[in-house]
């Protein structure tokens, strides 16, 4: 059986379809799992990411900071957290959230940085308020950088949230953490599929994002 | 009563040994890595067109989450090391791969007009030219790679003993031991951070031409998170 026949095995069984344990069911528990990770994730590193790129302060800290979050092994942060506070969904927040907002920082802080100073003194000079600044003149030229951060924090926060299954939760991660112990291959491999499938709908998303949301004067560049 | 560094023995290795272990596990992949995406970025470089679907395709594999990864490859290669290490080789190219490109993309034209004008080939313009120039670049990739790959590891655990330090996490769950999780979490985090500091030394003695004092680690730089990537 090569991993083509797998995939087929596992797609046209139609129990893997329907009721608790069906691919729709799963699919709605990962999904919803990574944009509650992706929201928190977001709300810690996107404002802090700004406002250090627009003061242009705490560069130095901040590297250092999303460096040692990524010293941190997800997988090794969620076992000990279970451990210390019992199951739940907290403890699966925890790593994904660990994981997701430096790349978020990193790229915010770095974005807004970056952003040609010409235009940014020019309104400062015209009489805008700061946050005016950062808001019309900054976030709207450093917006594309801004979402490859976040993009890049979705696509690993959708990968490793198959962890959650590790820990009894559901999610796509079931079926291969299920697959691994009932050496049941088709599993194992549906699973990656819809999580890889998961990850590029992912990708998808954020360049229509792209499309739609970055200026079409800022995206000629 | 059982302390902070006493391993169960069923994992039949000292708290050393599973450091050497783990550095062996994370480490050949990334050097596997580096010299799978050495040529393959050259090539991208030559045909731009070939550029997005390496891309593409090192992106949808990054996808597949590494214990499912693990868990198809032991039928090919059974519950050793190389069952880990092939997939930590793979999704280390979906960083090195751009970082790569971009750094010898990066080299100024006049300058490698000028490498040309002194007589150099191809051959010697790339290796000694494009690549010291694009080192900086390189190692910003090699780092985030490194960090992510000695993660990774961990999670050999789950097929069955092979994730060195890792195998601690079960371990700690198995005889209700906690201590052995901040073992191994700890132990990780160093490992991590002690690999950075020598990459940024390498980066440091390789570049003798740059000042010492700016920052340029990846931490710094947008690219390789850029290039939709890292750590998991």
């Amino acid at each position: 059986m090569n991993i083509l026949d797998f995939m087929n095995a596992f797609f046209s069984d139609s129990a893997h379809w329907h009721g608790y344990d069906g691919i729709p069911q799963r699919f709605l528990e990962h999904i919803r799992y990574s944009l509650l990770a992706l929201a928190i994730a977001a709300a810690i590193g996107l404002p802090v990411g700004l406002l250090t790129g627009h003061t242009g302060r705490g560069g130095n800290a901040l590297a250092f900071i999303a460096n040692a979050a990524r010293a941190l092994p997800s997988f090794g942060l969620l076992v000990l957290v279970v451990l210390l506070i019992g199951f739940g969904l907290l403890p699966v927040m925890i790593p994904l959230v660990v994981l997701a907002v430096p790349p978020i920082l990193v790229t915010t802080y770095e974005a807004v940085r970056t952003v040609d100073p010409s235009p940014v003194d020019a309104a400062r000079g015209m009489g805008m308020r700061e946050s005016h600044i950062l808001f019309r003149v900054e976030v709207p030229v450093a917006l594309p950088l801004i979402l490859s951060g976040l993009r890049s924090a979705a696509i690993q926060i959708v990968s490793t949230a198959t962890i959650a299954a590790y820990v009894s939760l559901g999610g796509l991660g079931r079926y291969i953490i299920d697959g691994l112990y009932q050496r049941d291959y088709e599993k194992v491999v549906g699973g990656a599929t819809l999580v890889a499938a998961l990850a590029l709908v992912t990708l998808a998303l954020f360049w229509a994002a792209g499309r739609l949301l970055v200026s079409p004067g800022v995206r000629r560049r | 009563m059982s302390g902070f560094f006493d391993i169960p023995s069923d994992l039949q290795h000292s708290w050393a040994g599973l450091i050497g272990l783990h550095l062996r596990e994370a480490l050949i992949p990334v050097a596997a890595g580096l010299l799978l995406a050495l040529p393959v970025a050259q090539l991208c470089g030559r045909f731009r067109w070939l550029y997005p679907p390496v891309l593409g395709m090192t992106t949808v594999l990054y996808a597949i989450p590494s214990l499912a990864f693990f868990v198809v490859l032991i039928d090919y290669t059974g519950q050793t090391e190389l069952t880990v290490m092939i997939p930590l080789a793979l999704y280390s190219l979906v960083v090195l791969i751009p970082a790569i490109v971009d750094g010898v993309r990066a080299v100024p034209p006049e300058t490698l007009a000028a490498a040309t004008a002194m007589g150099f080939g191809p051959l010697r313009r790339y290796t000694q030219v494009q690549l010291p120039i694009a080192a900086p670049a390189i190692i910003a990739g090699l780092r985030v790679a490194t960090a992510s790959s000695i993660s990774l590891v961990s999670i050999g655990a789950l097929i069955g003993n092979q994730g060195a330090l890792g195998n601690l996490l079960a371990a700690a769950q198995k005889y209700d031991r906690p201590e052995l999780a901040v073992n191994s979490v700890i132990t990780m985090a160093v490992l991590a951070i002690l690999c950075d500091a020598l990459l940024v030394l390498l980066r440091v003695l390789l570049t003798p031409w740059m000042p010492r004092g700016t920052r340029q680690g990846p931490a710094a730089r947008p690219e390789p998170y850029g290039a939709g990537s890292a750590t998991r």
